[in-house]
């Protein structure tokens, strides 16, 4: 069989090799940024950084550290290939998705390289499955150059404040208009849709709010459509960093706590709605 | 030609709305076969159906409390009907906590099985939901279309894994491809394999075992004779199979598969009371 359920011991050729007790590691965390087809998966020996970019506006990465695995070896300095996430997610839950206690699918994944597909074992109650993903040529993705030197505001929230509040926005609005200020409102989120408006307020000094510092007045909109997706990272997420930059780029931080307590990180940049700024000059 | 039928007991009741929820999802419109003693579900192999056929037989004992029935004629006393039983799973979903349910065979305007639930209420008089549904007699003569399907010749008989694993794996596998191949060899083992442009998936299960079937006549049937590791194969359409695995309401007591290479994979669910066969042809 030219295709064993084990995989060659180790000094053969897999570029990537990697093992995990319970894919839902993955798969959780996967979802969070799954909102289009393709996403381009990078790997270095710190771990795995996941990037799916839409329209040229939003670019969401999902961060698997190296420890999370129970192996991970990279054998060239990075390797990066493109995929298709929703045959990834489906072949990783396999087994359903529902998360009984006790019940977790183990999963080892190899990659030998540029032109090879993408090779999944996954077991679990003694049944295996093996998968194989063809992967292509990685595209060139964004670079938004978000650092910390050039924040100009952030604040940091208990997602579970804002989690109602993303799950509920008015989606016939074109935009979420998001307001920080070292002064009222402080922090608002507004829609403007069919039925009116909407404002929702955080003052500085809620209990959800974990960090505040805003040193200057902005106010900056966003494609609605754009940043619904990021509703799934919220969801999961016990904290999130909200900044913007000078030009309103937007970076949304997600603190990803799993089944096990370990902390993964999800983020999603965002351009400003140019049209918008326009129509206002 | 009579009809008449009252349920009483509950756990009866659900399990034969359960029966006819899983009918409901494996056939829009089916055959329902009346006897003194057994109802049928049918479901012919017409190319209409895509070549899936269906036989569902219940003991009426084991869920009527109340059973009459009296055929088209002395020597034929059974009657088939021809019905849509997600109808029939409406009527019964009204009757989750029904005193009593009685069905009967009408004809006011046209031929009806009336479902008559009688619900608890709060005064001394219950309340009643009555569910007219339409059916078609069907004639003397086409009763041979729907004599039961004899068991094929086939080159490997199985049992299914857990269902609950085989039915999350195939619905994944529903997404990547439109067509999925059952493989199974006389040691036990059976994998499920889809293969697109983007992809390939093969499940593999171990120690599934393999029902003993006795040969009727003594000699060696083409399933003994065969190398016990060799597989039998069929690639058949993968919704068929997933509205099978799916109707699943209640684990069977047994599940099993035959398979005839490259031609038919014909399903076997026993529960205690109620015995599924389904045949999914295998695709050009």
């Amino acid at each position: 069989m030219p295709l064993t359920a084990q995989p060659p011991a180790s000094g053969e050729p897999y570029v990537l090799a990697a093992s995990l007790d319970n894919a839902r590691h993955l798969s959780s965390i996967l979802r969070a940024v799954h909102f289009q087809d393709h996403a381009t998966c990078f790997a270095t020996a710190s771990g795995l950084r996941v990037t799916v970019e839409d329209a040229k506006c939003i670019q969401a990465n999902a961060f698997i550290q190296a420890e999370i695995f129970q192996e991970f070896a990279v054998q060239e300095e990075s390797v990066t290939f493109r995929i298709n996430l929703s045959v990834l997610l489906d072949c990783l839950t396999i087994f359903g998705s529902s998360s009984l206690p006790g019940t977790s699918t183990a999963l080892r994944m190899c990659y030998r390289g540029y032109s090879y597909p993408l090779m999944l074992f996954l077991e679990e109650g003694g049944v295996v499955t093996v998968c194989k993903i063809n992967t292509q040529e990685p595209d060139e993705l964004l670079d938004f150059d978000f650092c910390s030197t050039k924040v100009v505001n952030k604040v940091i929230l208990q997602s579970e404040g804002l989690r109602e509040a993303f799950a509920e926005l008015d989606m016939t609005s074109d935009v979420l208009q998001i307001t920080m200020s070292p002064n009222k409102p402080y922090f608002r989120l507004s829609t403007f849709g069919n039925a009116g408006s909407a404002h929702l307020d955080y003052p500085r000094d809620s209990d959800l709010m974990e960090a505040f510092h805003c040193n200057q007045t902005q106010t900056n909109r966003y494609k609605i459509s754009l940043l619904k997706p990021s509703t799934k990272a919220l969801a999961l997420s016990c904290k999130v960093s909200i900044r913007t930059d000078a030009q309103g780029f937007l970076s949304l931080q997600y603190m990803i706590r799993n089944e096990d307590g370990q902390i993964c990180f999800v983020e999603y940049y965002c351009c400003p709605d140019e049209d918008v700024t326009e129509a206002e000059l | 030609m009579r009809f008449r039928a009252k349920i009483v007991d509950l756990a009866c009741l659900n399990h034969f709305s359960r029966v006819i929820i899983t009918i409901a999802k494996l056939a829009k419109i089916c055959t329902l076969r009346l006897t003194v003693s057994k109802l049928y579900f049918i479901l012919s192999d017409k190319v209409a159906n895509g070549g899936v056929s269906m036989w569902c037989e219940l003991c009426q004992g084991n869920f009527f409390d109340e059973f009459q029935m009296e055929g088209v004629a002395a020597e034929h006393n059974e009657i088939y009907l021809e019905l849509v039983p997600e109808n029939l799973s409406r009527a019964l979903k009204t009757a989750q906590n029904a005193k009593a349910v009685k069905i009967k065979l009408t004809n006011k305007h046209c031929p009806c099985l009336r479902v008559a639930v009688e619900l608890p209420s709060l005064s001394s008089s219950s309340r009643m939901v009555t569910h007219d549904i339409p059916v078609g007699v069907i004639p003397r003569r086409l009763w041979n279309d729907f004599r039961e399907p004899s068991v094929p010749d086939f080159d490997v008989s199985i049992y299914l894994p857990v269902l609950k694993t085989m039915k999350s794996v195939v619905e994944r596998m529903k997404n990547l491809s439109n067509s999925i191949v059952i493989e199974a060899n006389s040691s036990g083992e059976m994998n499920l394999k889809i293969e697109t442009d983007l992809v390939s998936v093969t499940t593999h299960f171990k120690d599934l075992g393999n029902p003993p079937w006795a040969s009727e006549d003594g000699c060696q049937s083409s399933a003994q004779s065969r190398d016990l590791e060799s597989m039998a194969e069929a690639r058949i359409d993968i919704k068929k199979l997933q509205q099978l695995l799916g109707g699943q309401q209640v684990n069977p007591t047994k599940a099993l598969c035959n398979i005839v290479s490259k031609r038919i994979v014909h399903f076997i669910l026993l529960h205690e009371d109620v015995s599924l066969q389904y045949f999914i042809p295998a695709l050009a």
